[in-house]
């Protein structure tokens, strides 16, 4: 089977600091795979380099066949990949509904946002993503005035609208209650048909529940790849987790 | 009708604050000002276009510019290019002496003359028409926008920074025009403007008609923000001042967009400076320079860096205390500017748009619970406020 994403000997210094180094991985079509590993190991690196927003060293990244470390990061957003970024960024002065408004495909270019017209289509989608990710109450509310869990999921919401192929998520649970983790993974399950997802998580019982796989990376490189439970055998990952 | 009551007028509100701004600039101004005052404040509101592409540019779009004055200043020049000209020519035609010939060159502005240029240079060429002239007083500062823009955004260049380079780019103008005496005028500018298209300019009608102009065309750009801000793109533009990334990642192009709102204000300043050109009469790089263009961004300041319109009260009320103050006390009226802008951005951060939008609720209030006790008395009376209700845009 080919892989969606496929990441080949992908590297990147900062100032001769390896942040990720010599990485090859790949995930699949309508899988969800969960990335590990203790701080500093290159987790958030390695979605910034997917993403754009970190130029690799080397290596290459290939999404369906394309190459993304050289394009635009809007233009590779425009190729089908979200990201959402560990600390939630939302629209702090706009309304959910304009959060996700702003969000939605169509109208990216200067004249088509300037004549883009909110066409029923378009509000009947933002009003379907929001109850994708429960915020069907909130629409009108100021994101500023949301709780950090709904945050977390409106910005989730945000990269769902505009459907991608590939969606990242950099800690999509993290200040979240037990209930709205449970909530984030029912959410989780359902967004993965169709596309592909990785997930950054440090809950292990979170990882548990979502993962179909899972990457632990340690100082820059790959250590083991599996089943959670393989994962949870492995003599090395003990070692990296506990062995500091 | 329906979207464009509420995209460029911006529903009940927004249509209260625009008729207000028009009553007062169509109607009390021109019954209560003398010709001399109506004329001081044509160039008040010349100064306001730039305070509006300021709200779209910097309160919208985050992006702070402290050289407004050079698009202001080249819209300017470019309007005073092409009436400089035209009175060069009128001199010309109305001296029949042979002395005046033989001293001058016929048809070329005075400073040329002084300067010993004998031939009009290349670049004053397209301001022998007045349709290219127009064309110019809108080419020339929206390019040179656009330069700007597509070399400082796609390099991320934002902040501090980019307002210190435009900055720098206005004290680069100055020095250039004022150095570049022949072509420019130097020092002194373009003075002594008359007529433009043989109409003349200095007269009271025409200084009245020309009032009336600036601001048609004022309520003009006050329209096109309102239609740009009420816009997806107006959204962005306020999504993308507080969290530049998520836009980017949102497969937008932000430097095209910041681009095109840089530009926008562009335009708008250059149109204020041509119509500065107009009413005063002359143009000169001391208008240009530093100091009025971190002036346009107190205007705006003041006003309340949202507000369309209150950017214009925002130019009026600065512009007018400068000249209150200067021409009442001589010696302290810096001090005293200075005071008004501490005591307007401590209290009111958002300038007087943010004090209206405070204060105006909280007056109404009173005054609707003052008339609710009044109704009280005749319970028959009684009529539910409507509240209005903003389902989408």
């Amino acid at each position: 089977m080919i892989a969606e994403l496929e990441i080949k000997n992908l590297t990147v210094s900062f100032d001769g600091f390896k942040a990720v180094d010599d990485l090859t991985f790949s995930v699949e079509h309508e899988e969800l795979r969960v990335v590990i590993g203790p701080n500093g190991a290159g987790k958030t690196t390695l979605l910034d380099l997917i993403c754009g927003k970190t130029r690799p060293t080397g290596g290459s990244i290939r999404f369906k066949g394309r190459e993304l470390s050289r394009m635009q990061e809007n233009s590779i957003v425009r190729q089908g990949v979200g990201r959402k970024f560990q600390t939630p960024s939302v629209y702090p002065k706009l309304t959910v509904f304009e959060n996700l408004e702003i969000s939605f495909p169509r109208g990216r270019g200067v004249w088509g946002s300037l004549f883009f017209k909110q066409s029923e289509d378009v509000r009947e989608r933002i009003r379907e993503v929001a109850r994708d990710t429960y915020l069907s109450d909130h629409l009108h509310t100021s994101a500023e005035h949301l709780s950090h869990g709904q945050k977390q999921w409106l910005e989730i919401g945000m990269v769902l609208i505009a459907d991608p192929k590939l969606m990242l998520l950099d800690e999509p649970v993290a200040g979240m209650s037990v209930r709205e983790r449970q909530q984030t993974a029912d959410l989780l399950q359902r967004i993965c048909r169709g596309r592909s997802v990785v997930v950054i998580e440090h809950d292990m019982n979170f990882v548990k529940q979502i993962a179909h796989k899972v990457t632990v990376m340690h100082q820059g490189k790959m250590l083991v790849e599996g089943s959670m439970d393989e994962i949870q055998a492995n003599e090395k990952v003990r070692e990296v987790y506990l062995g500091h | 009708m329906h979207t464009l009551y509420n995209r460029a007028l911006g529903g009940r509100s927004g249509t209260v604050g625009l008729a207000l701004l028009c009553v007062l600039l169509f109607l009390i101004f021109p019954l209560a000002l003398d010709n001399f005052r109506l004329n001081m404040m044509s160039k008040y509101l010349s100064y306001a276009f730039v305070a509006i592409g300021l709200v779209l540019c910097w309160g919208n779009g985050g992006i702070l510019s402290l050289g407004q004055g050079l698009f202001w200043g080249f819209g300017g020049y470019c309007m005073a290019a092409f009436l400089k000209l035209e009175a060069a020519r009128n001199i010309a035609a109305e001296s029949g002496s042979d002395q005046i010939r033989a001293l001058t060159t016929v048809g070329l502005p005075d400073f040329m003359d002084w300067n010993q240029i004998t031939s009009l240079p290349y670049i004053w060429y397209p301001f022998k028409s007045f349709s290219l002239t127009i064309l110019l007083v809108f080419v020339v500062p929206t390019l040179l926008a656009y330069i700007i823009g597509t070399a400082m955004f796609r390099r991320r260049v934002g902040g501090v920074y980019f307002a210190l380079i435009t900055q720098a780019l206005c004290w680069i103008m100055e020095i250039s025009f004022v150095t570049r005496q022949g072509w420019t005028g130097g020092i002194n500018g373009i003075t002594d403007l008359r007529t433009c298209l043989g109409w003349d300019i200095r007269t009271k009608s025409a200084q009245i008609i020309l009032y009336f102009l600036t601001c048609g065309l004022l309520i003009g750009c006050i329209l096109i923000g309102r239609f740009i801000l009420s816009s997806k793109l107006g959204r962005i533009l306020v999504a993308m001042r507080d969290g530049e990334d998520r836009v980017r990642f949102s497969g937008y192009s932000v430097s095209k967009l910041k681009t095109f709102i840089f530009c926008v204000a562009a335009a708008m300043s250059a149109l204020g400076g041509a119509l500065f050109a107009l009413n005063v009469g002359f143009m000169s790089p001391k208008l240009v320079t530093i100091e009025p263009s971190i002036y346009m961004v107190i205007f705006c300041a003041v006003g309340g860096r949202n507000s369309l319109i209150g950017a214009v009260y925002g130019a009026i009320l600065v512009s007018y205390g400068k000249t209150y103050f200067s021409e009442m006390f001589p010696n302290l009226w810096y001090f005293l500017m200075g005071g008004v802008f501490i005591l307007v951005t401590r209290f009111f951060p958002d300038g007087l748009a943010g004090a209206v939008d405070y204060l105006g609720p909280m007056l109404g209030r009173k005054l609707f619970s003052w008339i609710g006790r009044a109704q009280a008395n005749f319970p028959a009376a009684v009529v539910p406020i409507p509240v209005e209700a903003n389902e989408g845009r």
